[in-house]
């Protein structure tokens, strides 16, 4: 009997599909910004790229008057945003099935994402996201550590998305 | 690649993230039906196709915006871009330069 031995190197870069996250996309007029960002306890950023937690939800600044909202299972965003709805028009539309999001991790995923992304990632600051295409898919690419990485893509583009990343992941593994 | 700066996310960023949108500072007719039809092909199709420096609207998808840019169209440089609503700068020689 032989015993076949795996020599499995530390793998240069994990894609993972996170669970699937309710998701909210807002849009508000900039005066009316922090009457609704007080009604949902989020100080939502002013500055395209910035992001803020709280208890769990997130909020990513992603336009002048867009912000995508990304929560913990049950949290109720809708009842506290109608109640200041008179004083602070806006629109908050559940956007939860229209993305799906993978987490890039390990020590070549900025190798990973510039074979596809015209962006510099590298020089993305640590907490900070943004709105950018991969090779054409417009996708979110949320930075939480320095190789550590969150995309969400439009579920209709995920297969060609996918199918990039596990052929850079290949080249990658092969020392290409 | 050009790099193009976006006013609104305050970034110079690739040009794969910008579509080009067309002439800038046209304006729909206030009264579309009192033109002439000489006028309204005017508005729809005559453009100046500058030779030089010219006022156009690109798109960020970052920030999903529209915005304007002075852009040379004989050396592809982009001399400065500023919010949509804002009055059309006045080109000033170091800009140019």
């Amino acid at each position: 009997m032989t015993n076949q031995k795996h020599q499995f190197d530390a793998s240069p870069v994990l894609v993972e599909d996170l669970a699937p996250a309710p998701r909210m996309s807002l849009r508000v007029k900039p005066a009316h910004r922090a009457t609704l960002g007080q009604a949902l306890g989020l100080d939502l950023p002013t500055r395209v790229g910035a992001r803020v937690a709280a208890g769990g939800t997130e909020a990513l600044c992603l336009g002048p008057d867009e912000w995508l909202i990304v929560a913990p299972e049950g949290t109720d965003l809708a009842a506290p945003a109608r109640a200041v709805y008179a004083d602070a028009p806006h629109s908050l539309v559940d956007i939860s099935d229209r993305e799906i999001t993978l987490r890039l991790t390990g020590p070549a995923v900025l190798d990973l994402l510039a074979a596809c992304c015209p962006r510099n990632v590298a020089a993305m600051p640590v907490g900070s996201a943004a709105r950018t295409v991969f090779d054409s898919a417009t996708v979110i690419l949320w930075r939480d550590g320095p190789t550590d990485f969150r995309m969400d893509i439009w579920r209709s583009f995920a297969p060609h998305v996918g199918s990039l990343l596990s052929q850079v992941r290949q080249e990658i593994a092969a020392g290409l | 690649m050009l790099l193009i700066h976006c006013p609104y996310c305050e970034d110079t960023l690739p040009e794969l993230e910008f579509t080009y949108a067309g002439e800038a500072h046209i304006a729909r007719p206030a009264d579309p039906s009192a033109l002439s039809d000489e006028e309204w092909r005017d508005f729809l199709f005559i453009r100046t196709n500058a030779r030089g420096p010219h006022y156009e609207r690109w798109r960020h998808v970052g920030c999903g915006r529209f915005f304007n840019a002075l852009r040379d169209t004989v050396s592809d440089r982009f001399l400065m871009t500023y919010k949509a609503g804002e009055a059309r700068p006045t080109l000033t020689q170091e800009a140019a330069e």
